[in-house]
């Protein structure tokens, strides 16, 4: 009958997918924070490798200007600044994604589970959000850490556990719209579980929102991890971090003398974290039309 | 006005193509469309989704979307071509000569802006001063027969109702005397006792302002109320041309004769066969096609018609077709199904499904909304029992309740028997399965990440047990049943056309071998050609397997068409029960009287209708006594304010909640009756 002489276009599922993609390649802000995001994940994994010189390796020539051997200068200790810069990016791109993917997943639970039941848990689960998100990240950062001890492992549960409730409160909207939709009920009629319907029929419905919170809070993980680390509670010495070799050389700047050592990582933690708005941003105006 | 002589027609379109920039191609949606609406006449566009018809609206204000552009042709409204004016000569335009009104008029009026200045916005973007303008505004809401203009204009968009929006909405396209109005499916989302008030609103109107009308409908029953001339339009070509009653009672293309009888009308039933269908589907948006744009779904189509585009046909009287054998179309083989011999339902058994004093109570903003009250009725293997009511009335929450997606406050429902768990969660597997629905939007429906092979196979997993190698069998065989073709078994819903996709939802709430389908308006957000493919296979489905139907619709020829048994329901209540020919010859309860004569057909007009006053009442205050008191036009006095009138069986199986005895009912319905036969 009339079913069997569709034109139908099975591509077409792939089609859109390329289109997607082809519009990111369009948006010349998702190029841009591509272009320097990629960069940090090249260097955050070439690490100590491919540098010009060992970023760990002490040299006699203390406080060189920029130029001739050491483009970016050396620091206090006679390292080459370029390349504990390019070594820096380690420490930072492991933990803030690690982090990200704990805060996301959690949030995504959470929120799946209180918008999609509403009712009690939600109000109660609202409130405890509201009572979190009236505190500075900061300080119940540096408050866990102090009790639990710096280490990465802890840097990026504490990072996760507070980006968890900011996380869940995007999904939960999203999952409002949707458990109204029919697909939710016709689920329900054939005798479907909660965790099947949240997982299997809701979730991939959500995943445009989701992608694009967790590209905007990677931005604000690395920020984080900067901060904490900057303050004595993240990444500890020797390691090259950028915010690490910030808090060692800042008392140099005073005077306004030898603003290489403090110059250069602070432009990369920029670099990263505008980069990561940037894609952040472009996959808003694709995702979220 | 700032048009040029009066003899100038209000609308002229010549040869406009129109088309989309879509993924760096450009498509033609409207093909070479010339008509013309002559001053303070109504000319009326009709045609399926996707057809052109807003297409052609949007161009006529020069509205279309960034990536649609007049490719050629001219388009002329009061003489002025509108192709070639600059940004503030087209808001000139669309301040001063032509108002649009959209399908939906919730998300036509701004909902942060009070009605009244909202209207006064028509009079003070034309340089009306503040306080005259808001005078106008009052005024101009008094036309559209809003009976207290004064507090209305205090309101915000989401205070009224839909019909009250849409007046509104008419009140601001008509404040500015315009030369032409242009109504795109104005009363769609209305029901039937509201469309019907709009639209005399709008003959009303139209004859005192003597404004040129445009309507786009995808209803031939509105069209033939509203308008004097009719154009069809298929796949971006207008196909034929012409006076409505030539158009409507002598059509000359092929695709018109098969739009005109895929509409059940006239009395059909499912035991007196199938409906028509229109095979095929529309030509992919831009695609080129050399011939006549219908050919490959048309059952006269010869060798000629795939080579050569036809020229349009004069035939006398204003009539056009563009058609090669436009003097053989009635002559259209008729393209559907086979008939079917339905076995009559027993209904000396036990029912299947029976609900007893079934009410439910929503708790709203700290009131009890009674959606449902002491709602009883039975359903029998293989009968379909039509459910009609205007919005709010309850059957939705009904089916829902039925269904245990939402449990009844009050009351109990049995199925074989056997009383059945308010909630869902409760039901055992068997309960479960034995319940299905097949939901109004497939859109909303079905899972839009998930291919037709994982719906299919999850339904049957869980409702029928099938795993693994057993379930691939069983799931082309549904849908082979529902003829939805293999090679659509890995494609997402986004791929499927309206049609193809209530077919997979069908598909799946049979996968469990039902005994009861709720189908909640399943073809409301359907074509007609596709609705009657889509109610063949419900009545087919039903003879195989004797599933019994709960039909809910609120267009009653689809209702008259399918069900055995039809009930009404008004505020939760139900009013009348009884056969099908029953309910539709009489003698009626005064409020189906009333549902029934709003209906608009396209051999209809005869009928008188009754105008019911207002709108249906608040659940959260219902009127006292009888419900419908408030509307009725057969109210017989106090007794009807003071007492609710019992449910009783007036004669044998027509169940009626009314004072005024059924005799007299039948004396005082005699002639409108009459039309009612098979």
């Amino acid at each position: 009958m009339s079913a069997a002489t569709a034109p139908v276009q099975l591509s077409e599922s792939k089609l859109a997918r390329r289109e997607t993609w082809g519009q990111l390649g369009r948006s010349k802000t998702f190029v841009v924070g591509a272009v320097v995001v990629g960069f940090w994940i090249f260097w955050a994994i070439a690490g100590s490798h491919l540098t010009p010189q060992d970023p760990l390796a002490l040299g006699t020539h203390i406080l060189v200007r920029p130029g001739g051997a050491h483009w970016l200068g050396t620091d206090s200790l006679g390292r080459d600044v370029l390349s504990r810069v390019l070594a820096g990016a380690t420490g930072v791109m492991k933990i803030a994604p690690l982090a990200t993917l704990l805060g996301v997943a959690g949030g995504t639970v959470v929120g799946l589970v209180t918008g999609y039941f509403r009712g009690l848990v939600d109000e109660a689960l609202g409130r405890l959000i509201d009572a979190l998100l009236a505190l500075p990240l900061i300080v119940i950062a540096v408050t866990a850490l102090v009790a639990l001890g710096a280490s990465n492992g802890t840097l990026i549960v504490v990072i996760g556990v507070v980006f968890t409730p900011l996380v869940a409160r995007t999904v939960r909207a999203a999952v409002l719209a949707e458990r109204d939709l029919d697909y939710v009920s016709a689920a329900r009629l054939r005798g479907e579980r909660a965790p099947y319907i949240l997982f299997a029929e809701m979730l991939p419905n959500v995943m445009g929102p989701i992608i694009v919170e967790a590209t905007v809070r990677l931005g604000y993980a690395i920020f984080a991890v900067a901060g904490l680390t900057f303050l004595g509670f993240g990444i500890q010495p020797p390691s090259p971090d950028w915010s690490l070799q910030i808090s060692q050389n800042y008392a140099l700047l005073s005077g306004g003398s030898y603003w290489w050592t403090v110059l250069f990582p602070g432009l990369a933690i920029a670099t990263l974290v505008v980069g990561v708005n940037l894609i952040a941003d472009g996959l808003t105006q694709v995702l979220e039309r | 006005m700032t048009a040029g002589p009066v003899t100038e027609p209000a609308l002229e379109l010549i040869d406009v193509d129109v088309t989309y920039r879509v993924r760096g191609r450009e498509r033609q949606v409207l093909r070479g469309v010339s008509l013309t609406v002559e001053r303070g006449r109504s000319y009326g566009l009709v045609g399926e989704s996707g057809c052109g018809k807003s297409t052609a609206a949007l161009a006529i204000v020069q509205y279309l979307p960034r990536n649609g552009r007049v490719r050629t042709g001219e388009i002329r409204i009061a003489g002025r071509d509108v192709v070639s004016l600059s940004r503030p000569e087209l808001r000139h335009l669309r301040a001063n000569d032509v108002s649009m009104v959209y399908q939906n008029p919730g998300s036509s009026l701004n909902p942060s802006i009070r009605v009244g200045k909202q209207v006064a916005e028509v009079f003070t973007v034309r340089g009306v001063a503040k306080a005259e303008a808001l005078d106008l505004a009052k005024s101009a809401l008094a036309k559209v027969q809003i009976a207290d203009p004064g507090s209305v204009m205090q309101r915000f968009a989401h205070q009224l109702s839909g019909g009250m929006q849409q007046r509104v909405v008419i009140a601001m396209a008509l404040a500015k005397d315009p030369a032409l109005l242009i109504l795109d499916e104005p009363t769609t989302g209305l029901d039937a006792t509201v469309e019907a008030e709009v639209l005399d609103l709008i003959s009303a109107l139209q004859a005192e302002f003597q404004t040129a009308v445009m309507f786009i409908s995808h209803n031939l029953g509105v069209i033939a109320k509203m308008c004097e001339r009719v154009g069809v339009l298929y796949a971006g070509r207008l196909v034929e041309e012409g006076a409505v009653e030539s158009v409507l009672h002598d059509p000359r293309h092929p695709y018109t004769v098969g739009l005109l009888r895929c509409v059940p009308r006239g009395g059909a039933r499912k035991d007196h066969g199938r409906l028509d269908t229109i095979p095929g589907f529309l030509p992919n948006l831009g695609e080129d096609v050399p011939g006549c744009v219908f050919a490959d779904r048309c059952a006269l189509a010869q060798e000629i018609c795939t080579a050569e585009e036809p020229p349009l046909h004069e035939l006398g009287g204003g009539h056009a077709s563009r058609c090669h054998f436009h003097e053989q179309a009635q002559a259209l083989p008729r393209a559907g199904a086979a008939n079917l011999a339905l076995p009559p339902v027993e209904r000396a058994n036990e029912p299947l499904l029976r609900f007893d004093d079934l009410g439910k109570v929503f708790r709203q903003h700290g009131h009890d909304i009674n959606a449902l009250v002491g709602v009883s009725a039975a359903i029998w293997p293989g009968e379909a029992l039509g459910l009609v009511g205007e919005s709010g009335s309850g059957k939705t929450t009904l089916a829902r309740t039925l269904l245990g997606i939402v449990g009844p406050t009050s009351g109990e429902v049995t199925l074989n028997g056997k009383p059945l768990e308010g909630h869902l969660g409760r039901r055992s597997r068997d309960e479960i399965r034995a319940l299905q629905i097949v939901f109004q939007n497939p859109d909303s429906a079905l899972n839009r990440r998930h291919s037709v092979r994982r719906i299919l196979r999850r339904a049957l997993k869980k409702l029928s047990g099938l795993t693994g190698a057993a379930a691939e069998p069983r799931m082309l065989e549904l849908m082979h049943s529902v003829r939805l073709a293999e090679r659509y078994v890995s494609a997402k819903p986004g791929q499927l056309s309206g049609g193809l996709k209530q077919r997979l939802a069908i598909a799946r709430a049979f996968a469990g071998e039902p005994l009861v389908v709720v189908c909640d308006e399943p073809t409301s957000a359907l074509d007609v050609s596709v609705q009657a493919a889509i109610l063949n296979l419900l009545v087919e489905l039903q003879a195989e397997r004797r599933v019994a139907y709960l039909f809910i619709s609120h267009d009653l020829g689809v209702v008259h068409y399918i069900s055995d048994r039809i009930a009404v329901l008004y505020l939760g209540r139900l009013m009348e029960l009884a056969s099908a020919a029953v309910v539709f010859d009489g003698p009626h309860h005064p409020y189906t009287e009333a549902l029934l004569s709003a209906v608009l057909t396209v051999d209809g007009g005869g009928r008188d209708r009754i105008k019911l006053a207002g709108e249906i009442p608040s659940a959260a205050n219902p009127p006292s006594g009888c419900v419908f008191h408030t509307r009725c036009h057969r109210k017989i006095g106090e007794v009807c304010e003071i007492e609710e009138p019992p449910l009783v069986e007036v004669e044998g199986g027509h169940l009626m909640r009314c004072h005024i005895p059924i005799d007299e009912l039948r004396a005082l319905q005699a002639k409108p009756a009459a039309t009612a036969s098979a």
